[in-house]
Protein backbone atom coordinates (compact mmCIF):
# COMPACT_ATOMS: atom_id res chain seq x y z
CA UNK A 1 0.00 0.00 0.00
CA UNK A 2 1.24 3.50 -0.74
CA UNK A 3 2.42 5.73 2.05
CA UNK A 4 -0.47 8.02 3.07
CA UNK A 5 -0.06 11.80 2.66
CA UNK A 6 -2.21 12.43 5.68
CA UNK A 7 -2.79 10.09 8.55
CA UNK A 8 -5.00 10.74 11.55
CA UNK A 9 -4.37 8.47 14.50
CA UNK A 10 -6.98 8.20 17.26
CA UNK A 11 -7.79 11.88 16.98
CA UNK A 12 -10.03 13.37 19.64
CA UNK A 13 -11.65 16.73 20.32
CA UNK A 14 -13.94 17.58 23.18
CA UNK A 15 -16.04 20.73 23.57
CA UNK A 16 -17.06 20.66 27.21
CA UNK A 17 -19.09 17.48 27.67
CA UNK A 18 -19.44 16.89 23.96
CA UNK A 19 -17.05 14.55 22.23
CA UNK A 20 -16.97 16.04 18.72
CA UNK A 21 -14.15 13.98 17.32
CA UNK A 22 -14.14 10.55 18.85
CA UNK A 23 -11.12 8.41 18.19
CA UNK A 24 -10.92 9.12 14.48
CA UNK A 25 -8.34 7.18 12.52
CA UNK A 26 -8.21 7.63 8.78
CA UNK A 27 -5.80 8.47 6.00
CA UNK A 28 -5.56 10.11 2.61
CA UNK A 29 -3.28 8.46 0.07
CA UNK A 30 -1.59 10.22 -2.87
CA UNK A 31 -3.89 11.04 -5.73
CA UNK A 32 -7.14 10.05 -4.07
CA UNK A 33 -10.22 12.07 -3.36
CA UNK A 34 -11.42 11.02 0.04
CA UNK A 35 -14.88 12.31 0.89
CA UNK A 36 -16.16 12.65 4.43
CA UNK A 37 -19.93 12.58 4.68
CA UNK A 38 -22.32 12.61 7.57
CA UNK A 39 -25.30 14.46 8.97
CA UNK A 40 -25.11 18.01 10.29
CA UNK A 41 -23.28 18.17 13.59
CA UNK A 42 -21.34 15.00 12.92
CA UNK A 43 -18.07 16.85 13.45
CA UNK A 44 -16.88 17.14 9.84
CA UNK A 45 -15.84 20.79 9.98
CA UNK A 46 -14.25 20.23 13.39
CA UNK A 47 -12.17 17.49 11.82
CA UNK A 48 -11.02 19.81 9.00
CA UNK A 49 -10.22 22.50 11.55
CA UNK A 50 -8.12 20.03 13.51
CA UNK A 51 -6.21 19.00 10.40
CA UNK A 52 -5.60 22.57 9.25
CA UNK A 53 -4.67 23.65 12.77
CA UNK A 54 -7.49 26.10 13.51
CA UNK A 55 -8.44 23.84 16.40
CA UNK A 56 -6.01 21.95 18.59
CA UNK A 57 -6.57 18.28 19.24
CA UNK A 58 -7.06 16.84 22.72
CA UNK A 59 -5.53 13.49 21.91
CA UNK A 60 -4.15 11.55 18.99
CA UNK A 61 -1.72 12.44 16.24
CA UNK A 62 -1.82 14.05 12.83
CA UNK A 63 0.89 12.89 10.46
CA UNK A 64 1.46 14.78 7.25
CA UNK A 65 3.95 13.42 4.73
CA UNK A 66 5.37 11.32 7.57
CA UNK A 67 5.89 14.34 9.83
CA UNK A 68 4.00 14.83 13.08
CA UNK A 69 2.21 18.17 12.70
CA UNK A 70 -0.18 17.82 15.66
CA UNK A 71 1.41 20.75 17.50
CA UNK A 72 2.08 23.09 14.56
CA UNK A 73 0.14 26.37 14.21
CA UNK A 74 -2.10 27.06 11.20
CA UNK A 75 0.42 29.07 9.17
CA UNK A 76 3.14 26.46 9.61
CA UNK A 77 0.82 23.69 8.39
CA UNK A 78 -0.08 25.84 5.39
CA UNK A 79 3.62 26.22 4.65
CA UNK A 80 3.98 22.43 4.80
CA UNK A 81 1.50 22.28 1.93
CA UNK A 82 -1.96 21.97 3.46
CA UNK A 83 -4.42 24.22 1.66
CA UNK A 84 -8.04 24.52 2.64
CA UNK A 85 -11.30 26.11 1.68
CA UNK A 86 -13.82 27.20 4.28
CA UNK A 87 -17.45 26.25 4.66
CA UNK A 88 -18.25 29.95 4.85
CA UNK A 89 -16.27 31.51 2.04
CA UNK A 90 -13.09 33.09 3.33
CA UNK A 91 -11.47 35.49 0.90
CA UNK A 92 -10.05 39.00 0.97
CA UNK A 93 -13.08 41.05 -0.09
CA UNK A 94 -11.28 44.30 -0.95
CA UNK A 95 -8.72 42.67 -3.23
CA UNK A 96 -9.43 41.76 -6.83
CA UNK A 97 -9.79 38.08 -7.63
CA UNK A 98 -6.32 38.20 -9.16
CA UNK A 99 -4.79 39.79 -6.09
CA UNK A 100 -6.42 37.19 -3.83
CA UNK A 101 -4.75 34.44 -5.79
CA UNK A 102 -1.47 36.33 -6.31
CA UNK A 103 -1.20 36.60 -2.53
CA UNK A 104 -1.47 32.83 -2.30
CA UNK A 105 1.36 32.56 -4.85
CA UNK A 106 3.34 35.12 -2.86
CA UNK A 107 2.91 33.05 0.30
CA UNK A 108 4.89 30.27 -1.33
CA UNK A 109 7.19 32.20 -3.65
CA UNK A 110 10.19 33.65 -1.92
CA UNK A 111 9.94 36.27 0.75
CA UNK A 112 7.12 38.60 1.67
CA UNK A 113 9.54 40.86 3.54
CA UNK A 114 10.00 42.90 0.42
CA UNK A 115 9.24 46.53 1.12
CA UNK A 116 9.70 48.11 -2.28
CA UNK A 117 8.49 47.32 -5.74
CA UNK A 118 4.81 47.04 -6.56
CA UNK A 119 3.56 43.56 -5.80
CA UNK A 120 0.73 44.18 -8.22
CA UNK A 121 3.10 44.46 -11.17
CA UNK A 122 5.08 41.30 -10.45
CA UNK A 123 4.64 38.88 -13.32
CA UNK A 124 6.16 36.14 -11.19
CA UNK A 125 3.11 36.41 -8.94
CA UNK A 126 0.44 37.33 -11.47
CA UNK A 127 1.11 34.65 -14.07
CA UNK A 128 0.69 31.61 -11.80
CA UNK A 129 -2.28 33.41 -10.26
CA UNK A 130 -3.92 33.87 -13.65
CA UNK A 131 -3.28 30.22 -14.47
CA UNK A 132 -5.12 29.20 -11.30
CA UNK A 133 -8.00 31.53 -12.14
CA UNK A 134 -8.18 30.05 -15.62
CA UNK A 135 -8.43 26.53 -14.20
CA UNK A 136 -11.39 27.50 -12.07
CA UNK A 137 -13.06 29.45 -14.87
CA UNK A 138 -12.50 32.88 -13.35
CA UNK A 139 -9.91 34.32 -15.76
CA UNK A 140 -12.35 36.85 -17.13
CA UNK A 141 -13.25 38.06 -13.66
CA UNK A 142 -9.62 38.52 -12.57
CA UNK A 143 -9.88 42.26 -12.02
CA UNK A 144 -13.22 42.29 -10.25
CA UNK A 145 -13.16 42.96 -6.54
CA UNK A 146 -13.75 39.74 -4.68
CA UNK A 147 -16.62 41.32 -2.73
CA UNK A 148 -18.45 41.88 -6.02
CA UNK A 149 -18.20 38.30 -7.28
CA UNK A 150 -21.27 36.09 -7.17
CA UNK A 151 -21.49 33.42 -4.49
CA UNK A 152 -20.54 30.67 -6.90
CA UNK A 153 -17.63 32.69 -8.24
CA UNK A 154 -16.35 33.24 -4.71
CA UNK A 155 -16.46 29.50 -4.12
CA UNK A 156 -14.44 29.07 -7.30
CA UNK A 157 -12.06 31.79 -6.12
CA UNK A 158 -11.41 29.87 -2.93
CA UNK A 159 -10.48 26.87 -5.05
CA UNK A 160 -8.17 29.03 -7.16
CA UNK A 161 -6.50 30.34 -3.99
CA UNK A 162 -5.97 26.79 -2.76
CA UNK A 163 -4.57 25.75 -6.16
CA UNK A 164 -2.14 28.62 -6.26
CA UNK A 165 -0.63 27.41 -3.01
CA UNK A 166 0.55 24.32 -4.92
CA UNK A 167 -0.70 22.18 -2.09
CA UNK A 168 0.35 18.68 -1.17
CA UNK A 169 -3.11 18.21 0.33
CA UNK A 170 -6.35 20.00 -0.36
CA UNK A 171 -9.00 20.20 2.36
CA UNK A 172 -12.35 21.28 0.95
CA UNK A 173 -15.07 22.11 3.43
CA UNK A 174 -18.38 21.99 1.56
CA UNK A 175 -17.20 23.78 -1.59
CA UNK A 176 -20.71 23.50 -3.07
CA UNK A 177 -22.52 24.94 -0.07
CA UNK A 178 -25.18 27.40 -1.16
CA UNK A 179 -24.38 27.25 -4.87
CA UNK A 180 -27.02 26.96 -7.55
CA UNK A 181 -27.50 23.74 -9.50
CA UNK A 182 -25.58 25.14 -12.46
CA UNK A 183 -22.72 26.37 -10.33
CA UNK A 184 -22.55 22.99 -8.61
CA UNK A 185 -22.20 21.31 -12.00
CA UNK A 186 -19.40 23.69 -12.90
CA UNK A 187 -17.58 23.13 -9.60
CA UNK A 188 -17.88 19.36 -10.00
CA UNK A 189 -16.26 19.71 -13.43
CA UNK A 190 -13.44 21.79 -11.94
CA UNK A 191 -12.86 19.30 -9.13
CA UNK A 192 -12.86 16.42 -11.58
CA UNK A 193 -10.03 18.11 -13.46
CA UNK A 194 -8.08 18.70 -10.25
CA UNK A 195 -8.60 15.19 -9.01
CA UNK A 196 -5.48 13.10 -9.17
CA UNK A 197 -3.19 16.13 -9.18
CA UNK A 198 -3.39 16.53 -5.44
CA UNK A 199 -4.84 14.37 -2.76
CA UNK A 200 -8.13 15.93 -1.70
CA UNK A 201 -10.20 15.54 1.42
CA UNK A 202 -13.72 16.65 0.60
CA UNK A 203 -16.56 17.36 2.96
CA UNK A 204 -19.80 17.68 1.10
CA UNK A 205 -23.52 17.36 1.62
CA UNK A 206 -24.32 17.14 -2.06
CA UNK A 207 -24.39 13.37 -2.57
CA UNK A 208 -24.41 13.67 -6.35
CA UNK A 209 -21.09 15.47 -6.13
CA UNK A 210 -19.69 13.02 -3.59
CA UNK A 211 -20.55 9.92 -5.55
CA UNK A 212 -19.40 11.51 -8.80
CA UNK A 213 -15.98 12.42 -7.41
CA UNK A 214 -14.93 10.29 -4.48
CA UNK A 215 -12.46 7.42 -4.66
CA UNK A 216 -13.14 6.62 -1.05
CA UNK A 217 -15.83 7.69 1.37
CA UNK A 218 -15.80 7.78 5.14
CA UNK A 219 -19.01 8.29 7.05
CA UNK A 220 -18.75 10.36 10.21
CA UNK A 221 -21.55 10.20 12.76
CA UNK A 222 -21.36 11.72 16.23
CA UNK A 223 -17.63 12.16 15.79
CA UNK A 224 -17.01 8.49 15.00
CA UNK A 225 -16.13 6.88 11.71
CA UNK A 226 -19.06 4.58 11.02
CA UNK A 227 -17.80 3.16 7.76
CA UNK A 228 -15.01 3.77 5.31
CA UNK A 229 -14.39 2.39 1.86
CA UNK A 230 -15.16 2.54 -1.85
CA UNK A 231 -18.33 4.42 -2.80
CA UNK A 232 -20.22 1.26 -3.86
CA UNK A 233 -19.39 -0.43 -0.59
CA UNK A 234 -20.37 2.54 1.55
CA UNK A 235 -23.56 3.06 -0.40
CA UNK A 236 -24.57 -0.55 0.26
CA UNK A 237 -23.62 -0.57 3.93
CA UNK A 238 -26.86 -1.13 5.85
CA UNK A 239 -25.57 0.80 8.87
CA UNK A 240 -24.79 3.84 6.73
CA UNK A 241 -28.11 3.66 4.94
CA UNK A 242 -29.89 3.51 8.27
CA UNK A 243 -27.95 6.31 9.88
CA UNK A 244 -27.52 8.78 7.05
CA UNK A 245 -27.90 7.88 3.42
CA UNK A 246 -31.41 6.52 3.78
CA UNK A 247 -32.99 9.92 4.03
CA UNK A 248 -30.66 11.85 1.75
CA UNK A 249 -30.68 9.35 -1.12
CA UNK A 250 -34.42 9.40 -1.53
CA UNK B 1 -13.25 52.46 6.10
CA UNK B 2 -11.92 53.38 2.71
CA UNK B 3 -9.63 50.65 1.46
CA UNK B 4 -6.33 51.24 -0.22
CA UNK B 5 -7.86 52.03 -3.56
CA UNK B 6 -4.80 54.06 -4.49
CA UNK B 7 -2.80 50.87 -4.80
CA UNK B 8 -4.79 49.96 -7.89
CA UNK B 9 -3.13 51.99 -10.57
CA UNK B 10 0.37 53.27 -11.00
CA UNK B 11 -0.70 56.89 -10.70
CA UNK B 12 -4.06 57.32 -9.10
CA UNK B 13 -6.19 60.32 -8.26
CA UNK B 14 -4.85 60.03 -4.74
CA UNK B 15 -1.36 60.75 -6.06
CA UNK B 16 -2.59 63.95 -7.67
CA UNK B 17 -4.11 65.05 -4.38
CA UNK B 18 -0.86 64.25 -2.61
CA UNK B 19 1.10 66.16 -5.24
CA UNK B 20 -1.15 69.18 -4.77
CA UNK B 21 -0.64 69.02 -1.00
CA UNK B 22 3.14 69.00 -1.33
CA UNK B 23 3.13 71.80 -3.89
CA UNK B 24 1.06 73.91 -1.49
CA UNK B 25 3.46 73.14 1.37
CA UNK B 26 6.42 74.08 -0.84
CA UNK B 27 4.81 77.43 -1.72
CA UNK B 28 3.65 78.41 1.77
CA UNK B 29 6.91 80.18 2.72
CA UNK B 30 6.58 82.46 -0.32
CA UNK B 31 2.99 83.35 0.51
CA UNK B 32 3.96 83.82 4.15
CA UNK B 33 6.23 86.72 3.22
CA UNK B 34 3.07 88.72 2.57
CA UNK B 35 1.80 88.28 6.11
CA UNK B 36 2.98 87.32 9.59
CA UNK B 37 5.82 85.23 8.23
CA UNK B 38 7.31 83.79 11.43
CA UNK B 39 3.86 82.87 12.76
CA UNK B 40 2.79 81.11 9.58
CA UNK B 41 6.06 79.23 9.19
CA UNK B 42 5.99 78.03 12.79
CA UNK B 43 2.37 76.94 12.52
CA UNK B 44 2.77 75.07 9.24
CA UNK B 45 6.02 73.48 10.42
CA UNK B 46 4.04 72.15 13.38
CA UNK B 47 1.37 70.90 10.99
CA UNK B 48 3.95 69.00 8.95
CA UNK B 49 5.62 67.50 12.03
CA UNK B 50 2.32 66.10 13.23
CA UNK B 51 1.50 65.05 9.68
CA UNK B 52 4.58 62.79 9.76
CA UNK B 53 3.28 61.15 12.93
CA UNK B 54 -0.25 60.96 11.53
CA UNK B 55 0.93 59.34 8.27
CA UNK B 56 2.93 56.80 10.28
CA UNK B 57 -0.18 56.09 12.35
CA UNK B 58 -2.32 55.71 9.24
CA UNK B 59 0.12 53.06 8.03
CA UNK B 60 -0.89 50.76 10.90
CA UNK B 61 -4.45 51.97 11.60
CA UNK B 62 -5.67 52.49 8.04
CA UNK B 63 -3.88 49.58 6.41
CA UNK B 64 -3.36 47.21 9.31
CA UNK B 65 -6.40 47.95 11.52
CA UNK B 66 -4.01 48.25 14.45
CA UNK B 67 -5.50 51.14 16.39
CA UNK B 68 -2.58 52.34 18.47
CA UNK B 69 -3.70 54.64 21.25
CA UNK B 70 -0.12 55.18 22.34
CA UNK B 71 1.49 56.70 19.33
CA UNK B 72 2.48 59.87 21.16
CA UNK B 73 4.99 57.78 23.12
CA UNK B 74 7.10 57.50 19.98
CA UNK B 75 6.97 61.25 19.40
CA UNK B 76 8.09 61.73 23.00
CA UNK B 77 10.89 59.19 22.67
CA UNK B 78 12.26 60.86 19.54
CA UNK B 79 12.01 64.25 21.22
CA UNK B 80 13.71 63.07 24.42
CA UNK B 81 16.56 61.50 22.48
CA UNK B 82 17.18 64.87 20.81
CA UNK B 83 16.84 66.73 24.15
CA UNK B 84 18.95 64.40 26.26
CA UNK B 85 21.73 64.11 23.68
CA UNK B 86 21.74 67.90 23.25
CA UNK B 87 22.01 68.36 27.03
CA UNK B 88 25.18 66.26 26.87
CA UNK B 89 26.55 68.35 24.06
CA UNK B 90 25.68 65.94 21.25
CA UNK B 91 23.77 68.21 18.93
CA UNK B 92 24.36 66.66 15.54
CA UNK B 93 21.60 64.95 13.62
CA UNK B 94 24.05 62.39 12.23
CA UNK B 95 24.08 60.91 15.74
CA UNK B 96 20.81 62.09 17.24
CA UNK B 97 18.51 61.08 14.38
CA UNK B 98 19.72 57.47 14.09
CA UNK B 99 19.58 57.14 17.88
CA UNK B 100 16.02 58.52 17.89
CA UNK B 101 15.04 56.01 15.20
CA UNK B 102 16.72 53.10 16.97
CA UNK B 103 15.21 53.93 20.36
CA UNK B 104 11.68 54.27 19.01
CA UNK B 105 12.06 51.11 16.93
CA UNK B 106 13.23 49.16 19.96
CA UNK B 107 10.36 50.51 22.05
CA UNK B 108 7.94 49.51 19.28
CA UNK B 109 9.39 46.00 19.04
CA UNK B 110 9.42 45.46 22.80
CA UNK B 111 5.88 46.71 23.35
CA UNK B 112 4.55 45.39 20.04
CA UNK B 113 5.47 41.82 20.99
CA UNK B 114 2.99 42.17 23.86
CA UNK B 115 0.34 44.44 22.27
CA UNK B 116 0.02 42.43 19.08
CA UNK B 117 -0.96 39.32 21.01
CA UNK B 118 -4.25 41.09 21.61
CA UNK B 119 -6.90 42.49 19.32
CA UNK B 120 -9.44 45.27 19.11
CA UNK B 121 -10.17 47.13 22.32
CA UNK B 122 -7.48 45.21 24.20
CA UNK B 123 -4.88 46.33 21.70
CA UNK B 124 -6.02 49.93 22.14
CA UNK B 125 -5.83 49.69 25.92
CA UNK B 126 -2.43 48.01 26.03
CA UNK B 127 -0.83 50.51 23.66
CA UNK B 128 -2.31 53.23 25.89
CA UNK B 129 -0.86 51.55 28.96
CA UNK B 130 2.64 51.38 27.47
CA UNK B 131 2.55 55.01 26.39
CA UNK B 132 1.44 56.01 29.89
CA UNK B 133 4.44 54.11 31.26
CA UNK B 134 6.66 56.15 28.95
CA UNK B 135 4.88 59.32 30.04
CA UNK B 136 5.43 58.70 33.75
CA UNK B 137 9.00 57.59 33.16
CA UNK B 138 9.68 60.89 31.38
CA UNK B 139 7.94 62.82 34.18
CA UNK B 140 10.25 61.28 36.73
CA UNK B 141 13.44 61.94 34.78
CA UNK B 142 14.61 64.61 37.21
CA UNK B 143 18.10 65.02 35.67
CA UNK B 144 16.29 66.02 32.49
CA UNK B 145 13.73 68.38 33.91
CA UNK B 146 11.13 65.89 35.11
CA UNK B 147 7.65 67.35 34.88
CA UNK B 148 8.98 70.70 33.75
CA UNK B 149 10.63 69.41 30.64
CA UNK B 150 13.94 70.17 29.11
CA UNK B 151 15.07 73.19 27.10
CA UNK B 152 17.29 72.69 24.10
CA UNK B 153 19.62 75.59 23.45
CA UNK B 154 20.38 75.11 19.80
CA UNK B 155 18.89 73.08 16.97
CA UNK B 156 20.74 70.01 15.78
CA UNK B 157 23.32 70.47 13.09
CA UNK B 158 23.87 68.02 10.26
CA UNK B 159 27.54 66.99 10.06
CA UNK B 160 28.33 70.36 11.55
CA UNK B 161 26.17 72.24 9.08
CA UNK B 162 23.38 74.34 10.60
CA UNK B 163 20.68 72.89 8.37
CA UNK B 164 17.79 73.93 10.58
CA UNK B 165 19.00 77.40 11.44
CA UNK B 166 16.18 79.86 10.91
CA UNK B 167 12.50 79.11 10.50
CA UNK B 168 12.70 78.90 6.72
CA UNK B 169 15.44 76.27 6.71
CA UNK B 170 13.68 74.25 9.41
CA UNK B 171 10.48 74.44 7.38
CA UNK B 172 12.05 72.84 4.33
CA UNK B 173 13.89 70.21 6.36
CA UNK B 174 10.58 69.18 7.92
CA UNK B 175 8.87 69.23 4.52
CA UNK B 176 11.63 66.97 3.21
CA UNK B 177 11.03 64.48 6.02
CA UNK B 178 7.29 64.56 5.43
CA UNK B 179 7.81 63.84 1.74
CA UNK B 180 10.19 60.97 2.54
CA UNK B 181 7.74 59.54 5.07
CA UNK B 182 4.89 59.74 2.60
CA UNK B 183 6.86 58.13 -0.24
CA UNK B 184 8.19 55.41 2.04
CA UNK B 185 4.72 54.51 3.33
CA UNK B 186 3.25 54.65 -0.16
CA UNK B 187 5.90 52.23 -1.43
CA UNK B 188 5.45 49.94 1.59
CA UNK B 189 1.73 49.65 1.06
CA UNK B 190 2.06 48.64 -2.56
CA UNK B 191 4.88 46.17 -1.87
CA UNK B 192 4.62 42.47 -1.09
CA UNK B 193 4.91 43.34 2.57
CA UNK B 194 2.12 45.89 2.35
CA UNK B 195 -0.09 43.41 0.60
CA UNK B 196 0.27 41.02 3.52
CA UNK B 197 -0.51 43.84 5.96
CA UNK B 198 -3.61 44.87 3.99
CA UNK B 199 -4.70 41.26 3.67
CA UNK B 200 -4.41 40.71 7.41
CA UNK B 201 -6.71 43.67 8.02
CA UNK B 202 -9.43 42.10 5.87
CA UNK B 203 -9.24 38.49 6.99
CA UNK B 204 -6.53 37.19 9.30
CA UNK B 205 -7.99 33.65 9.28
CA UNK B 206 -7.49 33.46 5.54
CA UNK B 207 -3.97 34.87 5.84
CA UNK B 208 -3.01 32.17 8.34
CA UNK B 209 -4.51 29.50 6.09
CA UNK B 210 -2.33 30.86 3.27
CA UNK B 211 0.73 30.32 5.44
CA UNK B 212 1.39 33.84 6.71
CA UNK B 213 2.30 34.35 10.34
CA UNK B 214 0.40 37.62 10.51
CA UNK B 215 1.87 38.61 13.87
CA UNK B 216 5.39 39.02 12.47
CA UNK B 217 4.30 41.28 9.65
CA UNK B 218 2.23 43.39 11.99
CA UNK B 219 5.18 43.69 14.36
CA UNK B 220 7.44 44.93 11.57
CA UNK B 221 4.79 47.43 10.46
CA UNK B 222 4.37 48.59 14.04
CA UNK B 223 8.14 49.10 14.36
CA UNK B 224 8.34 51.07 11.10
CA UNK B 225 5.42 53.21 12.18
CA UNK B 226 7.00 53.81 15.58
CA UNK B 227 10.33 54.75 14.02
CA UNK B 228 8.68 57.33 11.75
CA UNK B 229 6.77 58.82 14.68
CA UNK B 230 10.12 58.95 16.50
CA UNK B 231 11.50 61.03 13.64
CA UNK B 232 8.60 63.44 14.01
CA UNK B 233 9.44 63.72 17.72
CA UNK B 234 13.04 64.50 16.89
CA UNK B 235 11.83 67.28 14.60
CA UNK B 236 9.33 68.56 17.16
CA UNK B 237 12.08 68.92 19.77
CA UNK B 238 14.17 70.87 17.27
CA UNK B 239 11.28 73.06 16.18
CA UNK B 240 10.23 74.02 19.70
CA UNK B 241 13.67 73.88 21.34
CA UNK B 242 11.88 72.13 24.14
CA UNK B 243 10.95 68.64 25.28
CA UNK B 244 8.32 67.78 27.83
CA UNK B 245 6.45 64.72 29.07
CA UNK B 246 3.30 66.33 27.64
CA UNK B 247 4.51 65.20 24.20
CA UNK B 248 3.67 61.65 25.28
CA UNK B 249 0.36 62.33 26.98
CA UNK B 250 -2.61 60.17 26.11
CA UNK B 251 -4.46 63.27 24.88
CA UNK B 252 -1.76 63.67 22.26
CA UNK B 253 -2.22 60.04 21.19
CA UNK B 254 -5.94 60.68 20.91
CA UNK B 255 -5.35 63.78 18.82
CA UNK B 256 -3.24 61.75 16.41
CA UNK B 257 -6.08 59.24 15.97
CA UNK B 258 -8.50 62.14 15.42
CA UNK B 259 -6.19 63.56 12.74
CA UNK B 260 -6.10 60.25 10.89
CA UNK B 261 -9.85 59.65 11.16
CA UNK B 262 -10.61 63.26 10.32
CA UNK B 263 -8.57 63.09 7.13
CA UNK B 264 -9.87 59.67 6.10
CA UNK B 265 -8.35 56.32 7.06
CA UNK B 266 -6.14 54.37 4.75
CA UNK B 267 -5.19 57.06 2.27
CA UNK B 268 -1.93 58.48 3.74
CA UNK B 269 -2.54 61.93 2.28
CA UNK B 270 -5.75 62.04 4.32
CA UNK B 271 -3.60 61.93 7.44
CA UNK B 272 -1.74 65.03 6.22
CA UNK B 273 -5.01 66.86 5.56
CA UNK B 274 -6.32 65.72 8.93
CA UNK B 275 -3.24 66.98 10.75
CA UNK B 276 -3.50 70.34 8.99
CA UNK B 277 -7.23 70.64 9.66
CA UNK B 278 -6.82 69.69 13.30
CA UNK B 279 -3.95 72.02 14.13
CA UNK B 280 -5.24 74.97 12.15
CA UNK B 281 -8.77 74.58 13.58
CA UNK B 282 -7.31 74.33 17.06
CA UNK B 283 -5.27 77.49 16.51
CA UNK B 284 -8.15 79.38 14.95
CA UNK B 285 -10.80 78.42 17.51
CA UNK B 286 -8.41 79.11 20.39
CA UNK B 287 -8.21 82.66 19.03
CA UNK B 288 -11.94 83.14 19.72
CA UNK B 289 -12.28 81.67 23.14
CA UNK B 290 -10.35 79.70 25.69
CA UNK B 291 -13.23 77.24 25.76
CA UNK B 292 -12.51 76.35 22.16
CA UNK B 293 -12.78 72.63 22.87
CA UNK B 294 -16.53 73.16 23.43
CA UNK B 295 -16.79 74.07 19.75
CA UNK B 296 -14.14 71.71 18.47
CA UNK B 297 -15.60 68.58 20.05
CA UNK B 298 -19.04 68.82 18.41
CA UNK B 299 -17.39 69.74 15.10
CA UNK B 300 -15.35 66.53 15.19
CA UNK B 301 -18.43 64.48 15.96
CA UNK B 302 -20.25 66.05 13.01
CA UNK B 303 -17.43 65.24 10.63
CA UNK B 304 -17.20 61.63 11.80
CA UNK B 305 -20.98 61.09 11.79
CA UNK B 306 -21.74 62.73 8.48
CA UNK B 307 -18.61 61.99 6.54
CA UNK B 308 -17.51 58.40 6.68
CA UNK B 309 -13.98 58.51 5.44
CA UNK B 310 -13.35 61.86 7.11
CA UNK B 311 -12.78 65.11 5.26
CA UNK B 312 -11.73 63.18 2.16
CA UNK B 313 -15.06 61.39 2.22
CA UNK B 314 -16.81 64.72 2.62
CA UNK B 315 -15.02 66.11 -0.42
CA UNK B 316 -15.84 63.14 -2.64
CA UNK B 317 -19.39 63.24 -1.32
CA UNK B 318 -19.63 66.76 -2.65
CA UNK B 319 -17.73 65.97 -5.84
CA UNK B 320 -20.11 63.15 -6.72
CA UNK B 321 -20.94 59.56 -5.89
CA UNK B 322 -17.98 57.37 -5.18
CA UNK B 323 -16.98 54.77 -7.71
CA UNK B 324 -16.40 51.41 -6.20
Amino acid sequence: MTEPVLRLENLRKRFGGLLVTDDVTLDVVPGELHAIIGPNGAGKTTLINQISGTLSSDAGRILFAGQDITALPVHARAQCGIARSFQITSILPEFSALENVALAVQAHAGTSYRFFGRAQDEAALNEPALAALRETGLAERAHIRAAHLSHGERRALELAIALAMQPKLLLLDEPMAGTSHEETERLIAVLRRLKGRFPIMLIEHDMTAVFALADRISVLIYGRILASGKPEVVRADPQVVAAYLGESME
Amino acid sequence: MTPASGAGRRFAVSDLVALAIFVIFALVPFAAKLGPEAYVLTLVTRVMIFAIAAVSLDLIVGYGALVSFGHAAFIGLGAYVAGILASHGIGDALVALPVAIIVSTLFALATGVVCLRTKGVYFIMITLAFSQMAFFTASSLSPYGGDDGLTIHARDTFAGFAWMKGDGALYYVVLGFLLLTFLLCRALIASRFGRVLRGARQNSTRMAALGFEVFRYQLVAYAISGALAGVSGFLLANATNFVSPAYMSWQRSGELIIMVVLGGLGTLYGAIIGAAAFIIAEEWLAGFTEHWKMIFGPLLILVVVFARGGLIGLMSLIAGPRRD
